[in-house]
């Protein structure tokens, strides 16, 4: 490492409970973000923005979402697509129904808040199910939602299609949603969300709230004798993760594929940020992004590696090859590693510290 | 007030040395007929004592006697089928878990019931819990009370931290701890509740001799310095014997006998019961 963490020391616990306590860690993550947020909108493509930073930064928020769910609060969740899709539908029935002097982030707030309640609903089996049964009573949560968004017309507005496009909407006059608007615009409001939503995750897990929830999936007798209300903690659990899911759902909708359609949110898409979860570290900030990147990149990796070497693949060898590395990737990750990328990057941080010698 | 002349008419304090005695106050806790069934099986059968304010109150037994199951019984985990338990003059029955936890009962477990996953300062953390009233946007945004409860309530966790001499594993995930320091860690988490009432599950089951000196000597600040009145499950009769105040002896989920140590070690009863009858 170029820097070392021996000599650091803190003087209050003030200090001691910074988010980052050490300050090279926290100019690096102030670096990333501004670098994130001037300078990549300066030179990033069209394609990069647009069709690569866009969808990683938008699945990283759901990825979150579902790693409070899951990785702080252990209970497992296959409804991410569902409570995605109530996020995305109720941001467009507000966006198109609301005033034009309202801000272009009040319905993605207000499509998350529709999409907490849901899951709140769909929580409440958690009072008496796990692990497996609960999956499945979360699965009926996504089969339940992606139907009833297609089979009652008034969310789309009456749509004729049913997959009605989304309409622009502008902060300073600058396009964020819509076919029209320009990537840079998009980007930033996208970068946006995923900055403050991964500070409140992060801030959330080392607070009371997080504690309790990580009390209840490691011990949920010792925790419920402490003082712990499992019943407040999951279906806060629960909330929280849905309002994240809800918000990445309307940002897809609004600034990736710019339509309402229930084909983005099936049950693929639940499982999809599911292994980004397993693969990225459960319980773990960091690792919601890392796998988010890792599951969205790897198949464009794919795409584009045999092309470099000169090897002209067809497409179905390729995307057999790709389902070959997840499938490996993820036995990999749950039997060696379950703490997933953040772990292992963790891990490589420790041995480097003390590399050239053994300990 | 009937309940607190009921508790004050209450059995004398039959207490050991005299210096103890000025330390023990009254009746804090009551179970009166208390009956628990798994189906069939009676755990414990009618059972009533006791414990007074500041005392160390240990219930022994042999294997499978209701002892655990007594101590479910008084923080709520389990509810009894008859009987209520009488605590600082109220009467629970049954007792709910959340009840227990916000009158001051915070207990250990015999099997160690931490948090695997986090540190020892977040174990520790966790018995704060009830204290902290930061709401979820102060959390959220760490600011406000969201961080001035945080820092508080740190500095009482350190205190427990340097009480049990735990400094060095502070930030050690409990799950890679050694068995002894779990124990210690799992004493820390229920101390951090300032708990009126510890109940503690086998504090010292598979310890080597100085673990045990150890955890005595922590039961026995926590007693005295800061007034905790404890009840002890321990079936070290070496251990039991010097710390208790009084004992409890259960034997089939029946009450055997209650008393002072040298009262208890006297008893036919509980003689036979640990050593055996002979049955002509």
């Amino acid at each position: 490492m170029i820097y070392r963490e021996a000599g650091q020391f803190k003087t209050s616990y003030a200090a001691d409970q910074q988010m980052l306590p050490i300050p090279m860690d926290r100019w690096f993550v102030i670096a990333v973000v501004v670098f994130a947020a001037v300078v990549v909108p300066l030179i990033g493509s069209q394609y990069w923005l647009e069709s690569i930073l866009i969808p990683v930064l938008i699945l990283s928020i759901a990825a979150l979402g579902l790693n409070i769910l899951t990785g702080y609060a252990g209970q497992l969740s296959l409804g991410t697509g569902g409570f995605m899709a109530a996020g995305a539908y109720m941001s467009y029935k507000v966006a198109t129904n609301m005033p034009d002097f309202m801000p272009v982030w009040v319905p993605v707030l207000i499509g998350g808040l529709f999409a907490a309640g849901i899951g709140i609903v769909f929580g409440l089996p958690s009072l008496r199910i796990k692990g497996f049964y609960l999956a499945v009573a979360t699965l009926a949560a996504q089969f339940f939602l992606i139907w009833l968004f297609q089979a009652v017309p008034w969310f789309v507005n009456d749509s004729l299609s049913g997959v009605p496009s989304t309409p622009p909407m502008a902060i300073l006059g600058y396009k964020v949603t819509g076919a029209e608007a320009q990537p840079e615009p998009k980007y930033l409001f996208v970068l946006a969300f995923t900055i403050v939503l991964a500070i409140v995750a992060r801030n959330m897990a080392r607070s009371r709230i997080g504690r309790s929830w990580m009390a209840i999936r490691d011990m949920d007798i010792a925790a419920e004798l402490i003082g712990i209300q499992p019943l407040w903690t999951k279906l806060s659990a629960f909330a929280i993760s849905s309002f994240y899911c809800g918000v990445a759902g309307a940002l897809w909708s609004f600034c990736y594929i710019n339509s309402v359609e229930p084909t983005a949110f099936s049950i693929n898409r639940s499982f999809q940020i599911l292994f980004m979860v397993i693969i990225g570290g459960l319980g773990s900030v960091l690792g919601s992004f890392l796998g988010a990147a890792f599951i969205f990149l790897l198949p464009i990796f794919l795409n584009n590696v045999p092309a470099w070497f000169g090897l002209e693949l067809a497409t179905d060898i390729v995307t057999h090859i790709e389902f070959m590395v997840f499938g490996g990737a993820i036995i990999f990750f749950l039997i060696v590693e379950p703490h997933g990328l953040a772990r292992l990057w963790q891990i490589a941080k420790e041995k480097l510290r003390l590399w050239p010698f053994p300990h | 007030m009937n309940t607190t002349a009921q508790m004050a008419s209450g059995q004398d304090p039959t207490t050991g040395a005299q210096e103890r005695k000025d330390r023990i106050g009254d009746v804090l806790l009551r179970v009166e007929n208390i009956t628990l069934r798994f189906g069939g099986v009676k755990a414990i059968n009618g059972v009533s004592f006791d414990i007074r304010k500041g005392e160390v109150r240990s219930i022994i037994g042999p294997n499978g006697a209701g002892k655990s199951s007594m101590l479910n019984c008084i923080n709520g985990f389990y509810q009894p089928q008859e009987g209520s338990i009488w605590y600082n003059g109220k009467t629970y029955s049954p007792m709910r878990p959340h009840d227990a936890a916000t009158n001051g009962i915070a207990r250990t477990f015999q099997n160690i019931a931490l948090f695997k996953g986090m540190s020892t300062l977040d174990n520790i953390m966790t018995g704060r819990i009830l204290k902290q009233k930061a709401s979820l946007i102060e959390q959220a945004f760490y600011f406000g009370r969201g961080k001035s409860e945080e820092i508080e309530h740190r500095e009482f966790v350190e205190d427990i931290i340097d009480f049990l001499e735990i400094q060095a594993i502070r930030k050690t995930p409990v799950g890679r701890l050694p068995y002894g320091l779990q124990k210690r860690v799992e004493l820390g988490r229920a101390l951090a509740a300032e708990p009126t009432l510890l109940l503690l599950d086998e504090p010292m089951a598979g310890m080597n001799l100085e673990e045990k000196e150890d955890m005595s000597r922590f039961i026995i600040d926590v007693n005295e310095h800061f007034g905790t009145t404890i009840a002890l499950i321990e079936h070290d009769m070496g251990v039991v014997m010097d710390l208790s105040d009084r004992l409890v002896v259960l034997d089939y989920g029946s009450l055997l006998a209650d008393g002072t140590p040298e009262e208890v070690r006297g008893n036919q009863a509980v003689i036979d019961a640990y050593l055996g009858v002979a049955h002509d």
